[in-house]
């Protein structure tokens, strides 16, 4: 027996098989033991409910809180690239300070557990930093119109300050971890590139713009991809400190209706498809990137 | 102390890399126009001293002048050398993002100005003198070893440098492709230009080298017109050396 060219042997089959079994099992445990009544009736009316005043149906607390994630994922992914900057550039710099605090920075956030780091980051921030920022106050002196397009961005507006402390928190996190991979990608360029380019007159800086950044960002689209899909799901540790994305939400739907399964299996598949799809788009564009690399 | 016809002169050079010394009390003049060859053995400090020359290394005692012009700390005398001085690698070090025409423009565009139609006209004519003007919008991976290696002179060229380094430039090619690149070098060498080649191609040596350098553990141990230094070697260390590389 052949698929796609490649011939099943004995093996294959007794590692199917062993697939096949421990699903069973599973189901059997749940069936049987468990004895766990399935019910998915309340599930499809907290994905889209159906809107009285409106006469339509509207995307209910599930489908809010999935895009509540991809909002602070999307952000978060821009404050960390700015924060990436600023580092990269203190981190190149001639003097021993800079490069010193950028060196503690990024030791520091990847040497301390996600959890601890957010709830300490997150009082200050939202304690001390955003009252600074004023958000609350600008938010509510908003303009009907611009209020709009700052909840289209930000989600609902009387959330946006506890969003931007979300954002803020994790985008120090990635930031370190988006460092480290930017760095390797320079570093894996061969030192016989920025010498090339020194040797035709380049100056440093335009070796490094026009010779090793170009060919160190194919380098890290990769590991940059994987970055970002694990931002997504590490976005949920927010939910520690309440903001209301899909699995925050998630998990009050679990408790008040009792659902577990049915809630979390459907949560895992939403993450699933956006995490999936995220892989697809960025494998098609590392093709395309990887072109000429020799 | 020097004449018009001076450009490179390396007095008292020393060098180490943390506690190896790799140069040791290196003395050396190139005249315009003159084709030294460098040989010895490996680890010997050939390729160190030629890249002191354009400053991919740094020395750290005695001084290095190009045209006058001392080799030393000031980034904008580096600058503008390097954009005199050619240099040709062993490994080619092409950039491979780019087409072999971008590879070729990129210098002039960047450190001359040139306009993009200029530069790529000076790219043209110099991928015709080394023979590769059809595989000018290909990418350096899609070429042969040999091919890349003249790609790479050319790159070096269309900067219209004064001096010509060549860092064991046959040493990583398929031994077909070597002619080609040595051809190459040797009409660069007939058209009058400065050339420091550091090479085992012994053959080559012979046929355009004004002056013949050996080196051995950082020191130059012998120097000079390649009649005497094939025929007529003083040092023993150099006839055991020649002795070697030529016996078969």
């Amino acid at each position: 027996m052949t698929i796609r060219g490649q011939k099943l042997t004995l093996i294959d089959f007794v590692i199917f098989a062993c697939v096949v079994a421990a699903i069973g099992y599973v189901a059997y445990r749940v069936e049987n033991v468990l004895i766990y009544k399935w019910d998915w009736s309340a599930i499809p009316s907290y994905l889209f409910r159906w809107d009285e005043a409106t006469g339509s149906l509207i995307p209910n607390l599930l489908i809010k809180g999935l895009v509540t994630t991809i909002r602070i994922t999307f952000w978060t992914m821009l404050v960390a690239s700015i924060i990436d900057v600023v580092l990269g550039i203190a981190r190149t710099s001639s003097r021993l300070f800079p490069r010193l605090v950028s060196w503690a920075y990024v030791e520091f956030i990847r040497n301390i557990p996600p959890v601890p780091f957010l709830f300490l980051f997150y009082f200050f921030i939202a304690s001390q930093v955003m009252p600074l920022l004023g958000i609350d106050d600008a938010i509510r002196d908003m303009s009907p119109g611009t209020k709009v397009v700052a909840e289209l961005l930000f989600g609902p507006a009387n959330l946006i300050s506890n969003f931007a402390s979300g954002v803020v928190s994790l985008s120090m996190m990635a930031a370190a971890y988006i460092a480290e991979i930017v760095r390797a990608g320079v570093l894996a360029v061969p030192k016989g590139q920025l010498e090339a380019g020194h040797s035709i007159g380049l100056s440093h800086l335009q070796s490094m713009r026009y010779i090793v950044l170009p060919q160190a960002v194919a380098r890290v689209v990769p590991p940059l991809a994987g970055q970002f899909i694990t931002l997504i799901k590490d976005s949920s540790l927010v939910a520690l400190i309440s903001i209301q994305e899909l699995s925050f939400l998630a998990m009050e739907i679990a408790i008040s209706e009792q659902r577990f399964f049915e809630v979390w299996i459907v949560t895992g598949a939403m993450y699933f498809v956006v995490c999936y799809s995220c892989a697809l788009v960025f494998g098609r564009l590392e093709r395309r990137i990887g072109v000429h690399r020799r | 102390m020097t004449d018009s016809e001076t450009m490179i002169v390396m007095s008292g050079v020393n060098k180490w890399y943390d506690d190896f010394h790799v140069l040791k009390d290196i003395n050396l003049s190139v005249r315009q126009g003159e084709r030294v060859v460098v040989c010895g053995p490996s680890g010997s400090g050939k390729s160190t001293l030629i890249r002191c020359i354009n400053r991919l290394e740094e020395h750290q005692a005695g001084s290095i002048t190009f045209k006058g012009i001392e080799l030393d700390e000031d980034t904008k005398n580096i600058a503008e050398i390097r954009t005199e001085i050619g240099m040709v690698f062993q490994q080619f070090n092409l950039f491979p993002h780019l087409s072999v025409l971008d590879n070729c423009t990129l210098g002039p565009i960047k450190v001359r100005n040139a306009s993009r139609a200029d530069a790529e006209a000076l790219a043209m004519e110099y991928l015709e003198r080394v023979q590769i003007p059809d595989q000018a919008d290909k990418y350096p991976s899609q070429l042969s070893g040999g091919q890349q290696q003249r790609a790479a002179i050319a790159r070096s060229l269309c900067m219209k440098p004064e001096v010509m380094l060549f860092d064991e430039p046959t040493s990583s090619l398929d031994p077909e492709m070597i002619k080609e690149v040595l051809d190459v070098m040797v009409d660069l060498a007939e058209s009058g230009m400065t050339m420091i080649c550091v090479t085992h191609e012994m053959g080559f040596a012979r046929t355009v080298a004004d002056t013949m350098i050996f080196m051995d553990e950082g020191r130059i141990v012998e120097e000079g017109p390649p009649e005497g230094f094939f025929n007529a070697p003083k040092s023993e260390r150099t006839k055991l050396f020649l002795s070697q590389i030529l016996s078969h």
